[in-house]
């Protein structure tokens, strides 16, 4: 970037350290207005997260792999708003990754060591994959000990502990039946701890960005759902947000993959898309940063159900979801509907009988008149002879 | 002219009370099953919402969208197809019940439901009995009512006749029609099943032969609530299934005994009054129409009965005003 473009031209101001590193006032701050927005704050917040991006002491953090693909850190890897060097570089210390660190062996150990020692209980322990219970958890080692006894040891020492991706928040894949290796998520291995679940395969790289960046701007933990995701981001189904959901409602669904329907952007529902039971911000958030439709139902695949136990690596592809919905449509008929554009409603009926009503009791009245007034009649012509 | 109402009455009453007592145990029953009878069967707990019935049905019938606020919001026209009920262009129509904070489907209190109205296809039905013209006609192996086009005299008893207020009228049309659905005869015959059947995605409504449905229903309403069971998609006896747990019914299957019996049968986890199906007795409206107008008629029995008291009547207070001069 030019040096132009790392001095804000309205104030002449710089950020240090900042700018030195490419990033302007202007993006940086267009960067906090960013994750306000996706932790659902006001915009005003920006301010907040800004000074506190700026002078807080970057927080250590430990980057655990168990059980996994790496998906997780591949797609934080691709993030661009920060990109992976202004994280590591200028939000976080990340003292500990083994996708990232530059030493190896007994050395990076040691570095493990050295900072869980020194930051005690004040990093933030991210863990990426499940952990295996079975067979005293051989199935997993790193320099020697067991994925459970590294978890067991480094776990209770952190600040906060973030499980990244589907595999750390309850198993994921591998925890699939038969589950061979007994894999289990964080949250079933610490039980004292309180543990931020981030499911996803793989996790949005800014649901964690707006996690850390929340807990480091309001020094507390985000409102949790009782799946312990933070409701900022797990707060609301993929179908609510849907952006095929005008088809839901119309009743307009793809019959299979390449069909009219399919090629017209209609609802997959009917090809097994879990939307409407997987609480995830997936149709807003979007993946890859290449703009809309980047998403598995954007590009024409149901959604798998990936954030949620239960639906994503257990029921089939292709089965049909069970639709949950937090209230009914609004847009639907009620029961007895007043309006209608032509032929009988209940209340039509109701008005249409009163009124008949009305006019029998009206004509019994008349009746009853004209009789009374033929008696008076007759016992006048009768006074009138006598 | 010297009738006084008491006389009238007295008269009246004693007509009617011959003409009723004396021939009701000739009452018309109410009609059976048709012997191939073909039905619906509508499972409101495996409902979605989703209106795809809706789309199955204007398809396999060419009806046309209706123009919704929805549409009048935007300011588009003929992209989204929301009627607000039944009517000349919609024979299947998605309704949701909703109560309280509607938090969860098939739940009386607090929850919501959806329900499927469309014609009952009742064994004895009303609209075909208050049809001056023939044009409503109950098909006599399977059962379903269709519609004449030709026949029809445009007189709309058979709206005022339905329970179940299903037949709409083209009011808008120079040349207007009766519309209520005729369970997609035509496609019946070249072997297919309903548009709504079709098109349902859950196996929320289901066509079949309707000793069948009433059997699945049946079965399902002895199932235990949680338990899983595979419901059939599409027909009752199709090989596609689709498991899920079971929710707890209302112990009852409504069409089975409503106004004599229907083809269009139901099951709902919330009460079938909620949903605007009406409390129904067990005999059709039509049988006892008939058999009052046809006791009261019979042999124009009643008919000279009352009017030779009139006659009478008549006759004396001519007399006594004549005595009285």
């Amino acid at each position: 970037m030019s040096k132009k473009g790392s001095i804000d031209v309205m104030t002449g101001q710089r950020l240090t350290g900042l700018e030195q590193k490419g990033v302007s006032r202007r993006d940086f701050l267009k960067f906090c207005t960013a994750m306000a927005a996706t932790m659902g704050m006001p915009l005003s917040m920006a301010d907040l997260i800004a000074e506190t991006v700026g002078s807080a002491k970057r927080p250590p953090v430990i980057w655990l792999h168990f059980q996994e693909c790496t998906g997780c850190t591949e797609s934080l890897l691709r993030a661009t708003h920060p990109s992976i060097e202004h994280l590591i570089l200028d939000l976080i210390s990340l003292d500990y990754s083994e996708t990232l660190n530059a030493a190896a062996g007994h050395q990076v150990e040691e570095v493990l060591h050295n900072s869980v020692k020194e930051n005690e209980g004040k990093f933030i322990l991210v863990c990426e994959g499940s952990v295996p219970t079975n067979d005293g958890g051989i199935y997993c080692k790193i320099g020697g000990s067991t994925a459970l006894d590294i978890i067991k040891d480094i776990g209770p020492k952190a600040a906060a502990v973030v499980a990244i991706g589907s595999c750390a928040s309850w198993g994921g894949v591998q925890s699939a039946a038969p589950n061979p290796t007994g894999a289990k998520g964080i949250n079933q291995i610490l039980t004292d701890t309180t543990i931020i679940n981030l499911p996803g395969c793989p996790a949005s790289p800014y649901n964690l960005l707006s996690t850390i960046l929340y807990y480091l701007t309001l020094k507390k933990l985000p409102e949790l759902d009782a799946m312990g995701r933070p409701k900022f981001a797990y707060g609301r189904l993929v179908h609510e947000n849907c952006e095929r959901r005008p088809h839901f409602d119309a009743g307009r669904f793809a019959e299979e993959f390449g069909d009219d329907g399919h090629r017209q952007g209609w609802c997959l529902y009917k090809l097994g898309c879990k939307g409407p039971e997987t609480y995830a911000n997936c149709p807003i958030q979007l993946y890859g940063d290449v703009g809309s439709n980047a998403w598995p139902v954007g590009t024409g695949h149901p959604c798998f159900g990936c954030t949620e136990k239960g639906v994503g690596f257990t029921k089939p592809i292709h089965q049909q979801a069970t639709v949950f919905t937090v209230t009914p449509p609004a847009t639907y008929p009620d029961i007895v509907e007043e309006k209608t554009t032509g032929g009988w409603t209940i209340g039509g009926a109701a008005i249409a009988g009163a009124a008949a009503g009305a006019a029998v009791t009206a004509g019994i009245k008349v009746a009853k008149s004209l009789s009374e007034q033929e008696t008076k009649d007759n016992q006048t012509s009768e006074k009138e002879k006598s | 002219m010297n009738l006084q109402r008491r006389d009238f009455f007295k008269v009246l009453s004693a007509g009617v009370i011959t003409a009723t007592t004396s021939r009701s145990a000739q009452a018309r029953p109410t009609f059976k099953q048709p012997p191939d009878a073909v039905g619906l069967l509508y499972d409101a707990t495996l409902c979605i919402g989703c209106k795809a019935c809706e789309v199955g049905c204007k398809t396999r019938n060419e009806k046309p969208n209706v123009h919704s606020e929805i549409e009048e919001y935007f300011g588009v026209s003929g992209v989204w197809d929301d009627s607000r009920d039944l009517d000349s262009a919609t024979m299947n129509k998605i309704k949701v019940y909703k109560n309280g904070t509607a938090a969860v489907k098939d739940r009386e209190i607090d929850g919501f439901s959806f329900v499927k109205r469309a014609c009952m296809h009742c064994f004895d039905p009303d609209c075909q009995s208050a049809c001056p013209t023939s044009a409503l006609i109950k098909d006599p192996v399977k059962g379903y009512v269709t519609y004449d086009k030709d026949a029809c005299c445009g007189c709309r008893y058979c709206q005022v006749a339905c329970q179940y207020l299903i037949p709409k009228f083209e009011y808008h049309k120079a040349l207007p029609e009766l519309v209520k659905c005729e369970m997609c005869n035509h496609i019946l015959e070249e072997g297919g099943i309903t548009g709504c059947a079709e098109w349902c995605p859950t196996g929320a409504t289901i066509y079949g032969k309707l000793d069948d449905l009433m059997a699945e229903a049946r079965k399902r309403l002895e199932l235990k609530p949680g338990d899983r069971y595979s419901f059939s998609v599409h027909t009752v006896d199709s090989d596609e299934k689709k498991s899920r747990p079971v929710e707890k019914y209302i112990d009852h299957i409504y069409g089975e005994k409503e106004g004599g019996g229907a083809q269009y049968i139901m099951l709902s986890a919330v009460p079938f009054q909620k949903l605007g199906l009406p409390e129904m007795p067990e005999t059709s409206g039509a049988s006892k129409s008939e058999t009052l107008q046809h006791t009261l008629y019979k042999g124009l029995i009643g008919p000279i009965i009352l009017l030779g008291g009139m006659v009478v009547a008549t006759y004396r207070s001519t007399k006594k005003h004549q005595t009285d001069e």
